[in-house]
């Protein structure tokens, strides 16, 4: 897969095509599959990320620890800010529920990561169901989603443990951000900037999970990853360019992560994890966990 | 060589890729080895596995996985009922498996026992779902369950290779990798190899008879 973003770029550009379209070519190429098996695996894929956005919407959910649940259904039923009835509302709650679900041990996309699952699905579908897209159009979308995290993968690092949160709800946001701006009709380039648009929005940005745990603050690091990753769609449509290219935000994205200290990349160790609340909701609820498994 | 497939992916049972789909990955492996769930499993947790774990499911992941439940599968969640159910006894354990920065953190060995036979594994969960086995019964191995593969344990005799290579060929499986370790000369050879196709179970079989193999056991790709 490519490892840069404006090679993808230049080969749309000079096919006058999508970035979904080279993508999919290239993949095709790299695994010896046809295209439409790959086409056929991202369905499966967003079949389940549909499944989870539903299932986390019921509010029925507890996490392990029960630090988190139900706040899916509580934003879009309340729904009396200054959002209320819009898309961007309805991407929020989606991001939520789908991390609610993963916490409560449901069945999840890990795109990129198991952490960073909610953001996404929530975009994408989000923003098709609210524009009437197809399937075919989001599977499209997955696939230039797909791309951005290859990239990122290569060039700086999709785990928390080795970038922080950057690397995974800040990755994901990235990924949302080009995905959706393609979908929405953005030119590649546009895409492009969209990538470094919400990146850049994410940079440093700690993992620092309470007891370790993918529970707090993972959930709503996902809403406002989601909410980044829009800021940046929006931005970009409206023909905003960055001045930084998407890769060098992403490379600038690795060296911040492998200079990071160890405690803010998933050790517990610092952040809200180590505050003095961080700390006392970590130990009440371990003990919770141990008491309550058989 | 990165795939979008590996970046939208893996499907799984969360909250956590390492902690959850990579443990029952392991799981999936230790079950391989003594052929079907085991009666009675050990499993020793090392390090953020023995710290986190239990709020990530790890417990359940792994039983999962010895109950032949993949990474996907959402019967995860009641895995230690379900183990109840169908006679599996187990017990998890906090452990200390070796020194911070040689072992690595997620790691777990299991002890097995099914049908009279004992198999101790070790392993760990490297991140994002990815897995490496790295002891089996003492032998120091390196197993990522992105291959099926077949380990076995034989006498080391010369010619052995050979014959075992010779039945794959004829079932139509192509060697990706093999592996021979020995804890002595002389001593009992152990052997891994990794093959693009699954072995059929006849070619296991065939193995199995080989009066100077003590026992072979096939295990299915667990890993994209």
């Amino acid at each position: 897969m490519y490892s840069a973003l404006a090679d993808a770029v230049r080969d749309a550009e000079a096919a006058g095509t999508t970035l979904a379209a080279v993508t999919l070519a290239m993949e095709a190429r790299d695994q010896g599959r046809p295209e439409e098996e790959i086409r056929d695996a991202l369905r499966r894929a967003l079949a389940v990320m549909r499944r989870a956005v539903q299932q986390g919407m019921t509010g029925d959910l507890h996490s392990a620890s029960g630090l988190v649940g139900g706040d899916a259904a509580r934003l879009r039923s309340a729904a009396r800010g200054p959002l209320a009835g819009t898309p961007f509302l309805d991407v929020l709650s989606r991001a939520l529920a789908v991390q609610e679900v993963n916490a409560a041990m449901g069945v999840i996309v890990a795109a990129p990561t198991a952490g960073g699952a909610g953001v996404l699905p929530a975009v994408l579908t989000g923003l098709a169901d609210a524009r009437g897209l197809d399937d075919a159009a989001v599977v499209d979308a997955l696939a230039t989603a797909g791309l951005i995290g290859a990239v990122v993968a290569q060039r700086a690092s999709l785990s928390g443990a080795e970038g922080g949160c950057q690397a995974e709800t800040g990755a994901a946001a990235g990924m949302a951000a080009g995905a959706a701006t393609e979908m929405l009709g953005g030119s590649p380039a546009q895409a492009s900037h969209a990538v470094a648009l919400a990146q850049q929005g994410t940079l440093g940005l700690v993992c620092d999970p309470l007891g370790g745990l993918v529970e707090l603050p993972c959930v709503f690091r996902n809403a406002t990853g989601a909410a980044i990753a829009l800021a940046a769609v929006e931005m970009a449509l409206a023909g905003i360019t960055f001045a930084i290219p998407a890769d060098e935000v992403i490379d600038v994205m690795g060296e911040i992560g492998r200079s990071m200290d160890v405690r803010y990349r998933e050790t517990a160790g610092g952040g809200l994890a180590a505050t003095p609340t961080g700390r006392r909701l970590a130990r009440e609820r371990l003990v919770h966990i141990k008491r309550s498994s058989p | 060589m990165v795939s979008i497939l590996d970046i939208i992916g893996p499907v799984m049972v969360g909250p956590s890729s390492s902690h959850t789909a990579g443990a029952c990955r392991l799981g999936l492996i230790a079950r391989a080895l003594v052929g079907g769930t085991p009666e009675t499993a050990l499993v020793e947790l090392h390090g953020s596995f023995a710290r986190t774990g239990e709020g990530h499911g790890t417990d359940k992941a792994i039983t999962g996985g010895l109950l032949g439940f993949r990474p996907d599968d959402d019967r995860i969640r009641q895995a230690l009922d379900i183990a109840e159910r169908e006679g599996l006894r187990f017990t998890f354990s906090k452990t200390k498996l070796g020194e911070e920065g040689e072992t690595h953190p997620n790691t777990a060995r299991l002890t097995l026992i099914r049908q009279g036979r004992e198999v101790v594994m070790q392993g760990a969960s490297l991140g994002a779902g990815r897995i490496e086995v790295t002891a089996i019964d003492g032998y120091p191995v390196s197993i990522h369950g992105n291959y099926h593969a077949i380990v076995l344990v034989a006498e080391d005799i010369k010619g052995s290779i050979a014959r075992i290579a010779g039945i794959l060929a004829e079932d139509g499986v192509n060697i990706a990798n093999l592996r021979l370790t020995r804890k002595q000369r002389g001593g009992d050879a152990f052997l891994v190899i990794e093959a693009d196709e699954r072995p059929a179970d006849r070619a296991l079989v065939d193995i199995r008879a080989l009066s100077w193999v003590r026992w072979v056991h096939g295990i299915e790709r667990v890993s994209a």
